[in-house]
């Protein structure tokens, strides 16, 4: 029995061409993205595993291929053993399809300001056809919301609960993979505590697996059970929490420990990283992060480090150790 | 100590709304000297951007200051209007907002928009003026500052950008920057490099800095004292060492512990329940009863008690020995 979600080679491209017109008129070629390229992982069932990355990872891309709101270049994306974009049995795909949900960033722009919250919560499974009877008022209490609320609009709502609207919309059809794009990056540090136990609850209780998408490497620690470390568009270094935060092997990894502000950093002095995330389009020869690397030889210029198991991880440097 | 170079007493600000009047800002007083960095951490609502506001004179209509006094190195800034302010504007108050994109002209380059800001401040030549520009590029380590000079904002990357609005904010040398939110949109990385540079450029001329921040960890690293804002109130003020390890507000107890940094093997967060009170639905006493572990009936109905003096505006604060 393979894993509960199964990522291998994925590989997404976007055509960033511009306009035939001023191709021609300004000679240039066709230009390409590779958001994500060549990515594998695998999701215990019952897990959270959370892609952590800057702007550019390539990790909500990732996100959106998992649930099949984008189209993998290359690759394959197989959920309980079924894979969406080749499977030519409706039904079968029908069947994983209702078991994926998804919660996004902003919890004001994801819900409809015209419908009702019992509306919102009700659609996936009412979209379907099913028996939607008292569900978002069982639903709203599951969340930590009043019954009373379903029938009241999302205006009404702060945006620690809207997260709440959007998280009951996600359990309504019962699912068991929930792909979270990063869930709290618009709430408040308290109420960023209270979704996040909400999250854990319902996982223990519901025996939901996550896959969280985030750059704050705080929630990573707190909530995954096992992180992958995207820089553009390639996983770096995949491990458990514990080891990578203590032990972190791959040059980016360290630095982007490094670079998070700490709470015991009073008047911390540490030379901050250097340069940027290099283009998209263009990316740099061999290891992508040799431009900014601190350790960084001739090698990584030239070739491009595969990934490698080292002990419990895997890690993608020349170096590492 | 010194006289500071902003001072802040008793500041109130009111919003008239059709269902009466909102105060986001209620009796506020702190002071930054000079090359000081003072952390101003709240939830988004607490009034910690519209105190900042208040400070350069850019609220918005109908929001307007009810009460207090703003001085600036001895002198009062709050009743100035129109150019009086737009003078202050720039000269003696750089601003860094959030969004380096929007807070850049599109239409002009880079060394337009240092020259125009120099030359409206200093008295100095335009060619003086862009040599000045070259130089205040590099010193917030743009790299080839000469040429890239001529570029336009959209050329430019988002941490690039946000050094630009910093070479902007600091070229007319003014004793106070009020920076709301300058590293909210930029990636880790940069937002160390950001920070790294605004505690450089800052201790160098001594200017002082308003952070404006939601988030601890860079108030942590950054800040020399901080002032924790609830409801519009300020709920705790002191050096952020003992602020932040050693919290005698409820509130700033409870924020503390709710940030998953804290929480390091625990299974869940510290939780504070509720959320904070709508403006227009501001409870009697002190803001944060309805909240607090600790609140009893005094917190009810008496007005909060002032900051000054001690740390903590709360009539049970948590006692701790004060880190050293």
């Amino acid at each position: 029995m393979s894993a509960f979600v199964s990522v291998k080679h994925l590989t997404r491209i976007f055509d960033v061409s511009k306009p035939w017109l001023n191709r021609v008129i300004e000679r240039r070629g066709k230009a390409f993205l590779t958001a994500v390229s060549d990515v594998d992982f695998e999701i215990e069932e019952r897990t959270t595993y959370a892609l952590v990355g800057e702007s550019g990872s390539g990790k909500s891309t990732i996100g959106r291929m998992l649930v099949g709101l984008l189209k993998p270049t290359e690759g394959d994306v197989e959920i309980e053993g079924v894979n969406l974009a080749k499977e030519s049995d409706v039904d079968r795909v029908a069947a994983v399809r209702s078991d994926i949900q998804m919660i996004f960033q902003d919890p004001f722009a994801s819900l409809n300001p015209r419908w009702r919250v019992r509306d919102i919560i009700v659609e996936p499974v009412a979209s379907k056809g099913g028996d939607t009877t008292g569900l978002a008022e069982k639903l709203l209490e599951q969340v930590g919301l009043h019954t009373s609320d379903a029938g009241k609009f999302p205006h009404e709502f702060s945006g620690g609960q809207r997260q709440r609207i959007c998280i009951a919309r996600a359990l309504a059809s019962e699912p068991r993979l929930i792909v979270c794009d990063e869930p709290t990056s618009a709430l408040d540090v308290s109420v960023q505590a209270q979704v996040l136990n909400l999250m854990s609850d319902l996982k223990d209780d519901l025996g939901l697996t996550y896959l969280l998408i985030t750059h704050d490497l705080t929630v990573v620690r707190h909530m995954a059970d096992r992180i992958g470390v995207l820089y553009l568009g390639r996983l770096v270094e995949e491990a458990e929490p514990q080891s990578l935060f203590d032990d972190p092997k791959h040059p980016y990894t360290q630095m982007l420990l490094d670079a998070a502000p700490k709470m015991d950093g009073f008047g911390r002095e540490i030379p901050p990283p250097q340069g940027e995330i290099p283009d998209p389009i263009d990316p740099p020869s061999g290891c992508a992060f040799h431009p900014r690397c601190p350790i960084a030889v001739d090698v990584c210029s030239k070739d491009r480090p595969e990934l490698r198991k080292l002990g419990n991880r895997t890690v993608a440097c020349h170096l590492a150790e | 100590m010194s006289e500071p170079v902003l001072s802040i007493r008793n500041l109130s600000v009111e919003i008239p709304t059709r269902h009466g009047v909102v105060k986001p800002v209620d009796g506020v007083s702190y002071d930054i000297g000079k090359g000081e960095i003072l952390g101003v951490v709240g939830e988004s609502g607490a009034g910690k951007s519209m105190a900042g506001n208040a400070v350069i004179g850019l609220l918005n209509q109908p929001a307007h200051i009810s009460g207090g006094e703003i001085w600036l190195n001895g002198t009062r800034i709050d009743p100035l209007e129109g150019e009086a302010m737009r003078k202050l504007r720039g000269k003696d108050i750089g601003m860094i907002f959030q969004d380096p994109l929007t807070s850049l002209n599109p239409l002009l380059t880079v060394g337009d928009q240092l020259a125009e800001t120099m030359q409206t401040h200093l008295p100095i030549s335009r060619s003086d003026a862009m040599k000045r520009a070259v130089a205040a590029l590099e010193e917030v380590g743009i790299p080839g500052a000469a040429e890239r000079i001529n570029s336009y904002p959209h050329e430019f990357s988002g941490g690039m950008r946000q050094r630009v609005v910093i070479a902007l904010a600091l070229c007319a040398e003014p004793s106070l920057v009020i920076a709301d939110e300058p590293t909210t949109a930029l990636d880790v990385s940069v937002q160390a490099q950001i920070i790294s540079l605004l505690k450089r450029l800052c201790r160098e001329r001594g200017t002082a800095v308003m952070l404006i921040t939601h988030d601890m960890g860079v108030i942590a690293e950054a800040a020399d004292r901080v002032a924790v804002m609830y409801a519009g109130r300020l709920a705790e003020l002191g050096p952020v060492r003992n602020v932040l390890t050693k919290p005698n507000h409820p509130y700033t107890h409870g924020l503390m512990a709710s940030t998953p940094l804290a929480a390091q093997g625990q299974r869940r967060l510290h939780q504070i329940p509720g959320a904070m009170p709508r403006l227009s639905l501001m409870p009697d006493g002190c803001a944060f009863h309805p909240r607090c572990p600790n609140a009893q009936e005094k917190c009810r109905h008496e007005p909060l008690p002032s900051i000054d003096g001690g740390r903590s505006a709360c009539w049970f604060p948590i006692l701790q020995e004060a880190a050293e």
